[in-house]
């Protein structure tokens, strides 16, 4: 399963529910403003890096260059859109709007 | 693969219609077929006439019908959302058009992935 995340984790529960959610083995993609929960150094670092022991964390690179952003916490990996689409051939898709 | 997009939110408000039209041109530069789209709440405005945006600024709902005339795409706008906010045959962009949600029911039956891009 994909879990897709859109919104700032420093703005909502979003990106904290889908991971209490996620289990071993899902795969959460953060784009739009939900890559703000794959920079280094916010409040929620912390909970993104234990979701990292069991399940894969990825970041739409646009959408992070589009918000300054070039950095990720260790472990985040960064796809483009045509990584993105590569996710949904991979999983079912769970948009967690 | 059979992607089917849902497009949830209107457009320069929010990133979603640029999110879902970028996943859709990455999807067919793959290969992939895109089995639908279907435009629902405020998301119909991305499929009307009305919108003349800077000539420096994407025009979305161009972008769009150029998109759904190339591959040659079913858009189907919802007719309840559509109705709420003014829209008809007469303001839609070219290729789009008007129907329920069963038409909704019928892309997440025939596609391979359905996927949501909204608030």
């Amino acid at each position: 399963m994909l879990f897709t995340v859109n919104k700032s984790p420093l703005t909502s529960d979003n990106l904290k529910t889908c991971l209490r959610f996620a289990k071993k083995g899902n795969s959460v993609l953060l784009y739009e403003d939900g890559v703000y929960g794959a920079i280094p150094g916010t409040k929620v670092e912390s909970v993104v890096k234990e979701a990292l022991k069991s399940i894969e964390v990825f970041a739409l690179k646009e959408d992070l260059k589009a918000r300054g952003f070039g950095e990720v916490i260790d472990g985040v990996k960064l796809v483009d859109y045509a990584g993105f689409v590569g996710l949904v051939e991979e999983h079912n898709v769970c948009p967690w709007l | 693969m059979k992607f089917g997009i849902l497009i949830l939110e209107g457009p320069y408000q929010h990133q979603a219609g640029d999110s879902a039209y970028n996943f859709a041109e990455a999807a067919v530069a793959k290969g992939h077929a895109i089995s639908g789209l279907f435009f629902y709440c405020d998301g119909v405005q991305n499929a009307t006439t009305y919108m003349t945006p800077p000539q420096d600024d994407r025009h979305i709902s161009k972008r769009w019908a150029e998109f759904i005339a190339k591959h040659g795409v079913d858009a189907v706008v919802c007719i309840a959302a559509s109705k709420k906010r003014g829209i008809t045959d007469a303001n839609l962009i070219k290729g789009a058009r008007i129907a329920g949600l069963g038409q909704l029911t019928e892309l997440g039956i025939e596609s391979d992935r359905l996927i949501a891009f909204g608030d």
